[in-house]
């Protein structure tokens, strides 16, 4: 198993607001849009050195979007950010018609996704919006997994047309890829080449996976672990090329089983490859109020819960 | 009538004959509202708006226009054929397979005068906003125009866009309200009424124009003319046009019974009598 180390922990929705702040100096087309969360989606220092080009729209959402469309007429690239909840589920029809459907340049850049939100409990920890967002005929989907990836992230779609849901959230967890790392939009990422079982997590799951290999391995299972930071479009390719290898798989996601990564998987295999498949995620429920890692532990989305997929997977080989 | 009312006049009766053929050609769409709002939108384009048939999605330099309450799109799609965006024959194709002109305006399909999908309600005022300060980075000094019905202010986003244009003193932004009364269920004074919208509009901060005369050339163009002056008073501007569902199609009007169904054949032949063709039918 590779090795991965980390010195740091911090949250992935400030490298959202460190590349926000590089973007607004390197591309004066990128506006920034915020509803009434500043602080929350670390947008304060575009809004102090870029006021001209940010706007705060107030708690209203469904606004927010239509504006962020308008912006595209007029060349602008216009970056949403609010919570993952009011960034999908509350203003699905705007991004449907105004956005999608319309094929406007905008960015939905979503915080507070999931369960790792915590304490505020099921109202804002929203497990749907992959799948929502997905759907959406011309939606690009991307749930990095750190700092340094949503910072990347961040950077390339700007340069990347067409609208994109960008998922990121609250908790500090380890930075573990490179600062200066390549994000090629739809190009899975590589973080350990093993035989056993593949493993496809996203998002705050990749470290988790990272985790559960390295107790696979004591174990002596060579587990593969891929990094899909990028939902839609799937890589394809980077699926199928490993479970033509391992023949069985686990996908991991801070999400609902339904609709999401898993699910994506599920209908690329069934279509080319069927193999056993295993889950991680949150199995039709609602979340609540707690620590992150306290939910995280409840409902089965850590690295314990990896590892025994992970068997569970191998057993049905 | 002045030689410029004149002209227009001339585009209303084709378009009005547009607008019954294209519903009773595929049997479905909407003739009440779209008739309700020939005279503006042949105002706003044959008179009003800079504005460029060759068509670039964004606009600069243009005044824009934005269509929210996106079912009356016959006469949009009528109007921007009349003025050279795309040929007149592609009407004929409005709501059937394979087509650019669809049953309510999509980009998708990339017909030239559509900047941005409606059809689901209460969108268009966000997006007119968006673009009016995308000018305003880019220092441009035209204008962008957005109309909506007025039943269409029961949606709840159209509030939100309201207040945000007046506290960011959007005033490069002219919005029209089609007040002609009407929605699908019945008189909108019965299904959720707007009171009084003129108080609504200027609690909101907003200039107010009314003009009773909306299906008036002079009167319009009248209207739109002061409309664009009073920006200049750093408000946003909304003018309360009084039309008349299906005007010009004598027993269309008066009802909200058109909103939606379309004409039979001898339907059709007495909505063609009452509008002289006089620029060629598609």
């Amino acid at each position: 198993m590779k090795k991965y180390t980390f010195t740091e922990k911090k949250d992935t929705r400030s490298g959202f607001g460190v590349a926000m702040a590089e973007l607004g100096a390197s591309n004066p087309k990128v506006v920034a849009l915020c509803a009434d969360l500043i602080g929350s989606l670390k947008l304060g220092d575009f809004q102090k050195q870029f006021p001209d080009r940010f706007f705060q729209i107030g708690i209203a959402e469904a606004n927010m979007m239509g504006i962020a469309a308008g912006l595209t007429i007029g060349g602008y690239i216009p970056f949403t950010g609010t919570f993952a909840n009011f960034s999908t589920g509350r203003v699905y029809d705007q991004i449907r018609q105004s956005i999608a459907y319309s094929g406007k340049n905008v960015k939905i850049c979503a915080s507070h996704a999931g369960l790792t939100l915590g304490e505020d409990g099921a109202t804002h920890q929203i497990l749907e919006d992959i799948g929502m967002m997905k759907m959406l005929p011309h939606m690009t989907v991307i749930n990095p997994c750190d700092f340094n990836q949503t910072r990347a992230a961040t950077l390339a779609i700007a340069d990347y047309h067409g609208p994109v849901y960008l998922r990121f959230g609250r908790p500090v967890v380890p930075i573990f890829t490179e600062r200066d790392q390549e994000f090629i939009v739809g190009k899975a990422w590589m973080v350990n080449e093993g035989t056993d079982v593949s493993i496809f997590a996203t998002g705050h799951l990749v470290w988790e996976a990272i985790l559960a290999g390295e107790i696979l391995a004591e174990q002596g299972i060579d587990a593969e672990i891929i990094n899909i930071h990028t939902i839609k479009p799937l890589d394809d390719e980077a699926v199928l090329r490993s479970v033509a290898k391992t023949r069985c798989l686990v996908s991991a996601e801070e999400h609902q089983i339904a609709g999401g990564l898993g699910d994506s998987i599920a209908n690329l295999l069934a279509r080319k490859t069927p193999a056993p498949q295993e889950y991680i995620g949150v199995n039709d429920s609602f979340g609540e109020s707690g620590t992150p890692e306290q939910l995280m532990d409840k409902y089965k989305l850590n690295a314990a819960a990896i590892v025994e997929a992970a068997k569970r997977a191998i057993a049905r080989k | 009538m002045a030689p410029t009312t004149e002209k227009l006049q001339a585009v209303v009766y084709q378009v009005r004959r547009d607008i019954v053929r294209m519903v009773h050609g595929c049997q479905s769409g909407h003739p009440g509202g779209s008739l309700g709002c020939t005279e503006l939108l042949v105002a706003l384009y044959h008179e009003v708006m800079t504005h460029n048939p060759a068509f670039e999605a964004d606009g600069i330099g243009e005044d824009l226009f934005f269509l929210s309450n996106g079912h009356i799109s016959p006469v949009w799609y009528s109007v921007l054929a009349h003025a050279g965006y795309f040929p007149k024959a592609e009407l004929g194709t409005f709501r059937k397979l394979n087509s650019r002109v669809q049953g309510h305006p999509a980009t998708h399909e990339g017909l030239p005068g559509i900047r941005v999908a409606s059809g689901s309600l209460g969108q268009g005022i966000s997006v007119a906003i968006g673009a009016a300060q995308a000018k305003k980075l880019n220092h441009d000094d035209k204008l962008v125009y957005v109309l909506t019905g007025d039943g269409e202010l029961q949606e709840g986003q159209n509030w939100e866009a309201i207040m945000y244009a007046a506290h960011n003193k959007v005033n490069n932004l002219v919005l029209i309200v089609d007040y002609n009364g009407q929605q699908i269920d019945g008189p909108v004074d019965k299904i959720n009424t707007l009171g009084n919208l003129r108080a609504k509009m200027e609690a909101f901060g907003w200039n107010v124009l009314e003009q009773a005369k909306g299906n008036d050339l002079e009167a319009i163009i009248g209207s739109l003319t002061e409309a664009k002056a009073l920006l200049a008073e750093t408000k946003p501007v909304v003018i309360l046009l009084k039309t008349e569902m299906g005007n010009g199609v004598d027993f269309m009007m008066n009802s909200h019974k058109w909103h939606g169904i379309a004409p039979n054949d001898e339907q059709l032949a007495a909505a063609l009598a009452q509008n002289p063709e006089t620029l060629g039918d598609y």
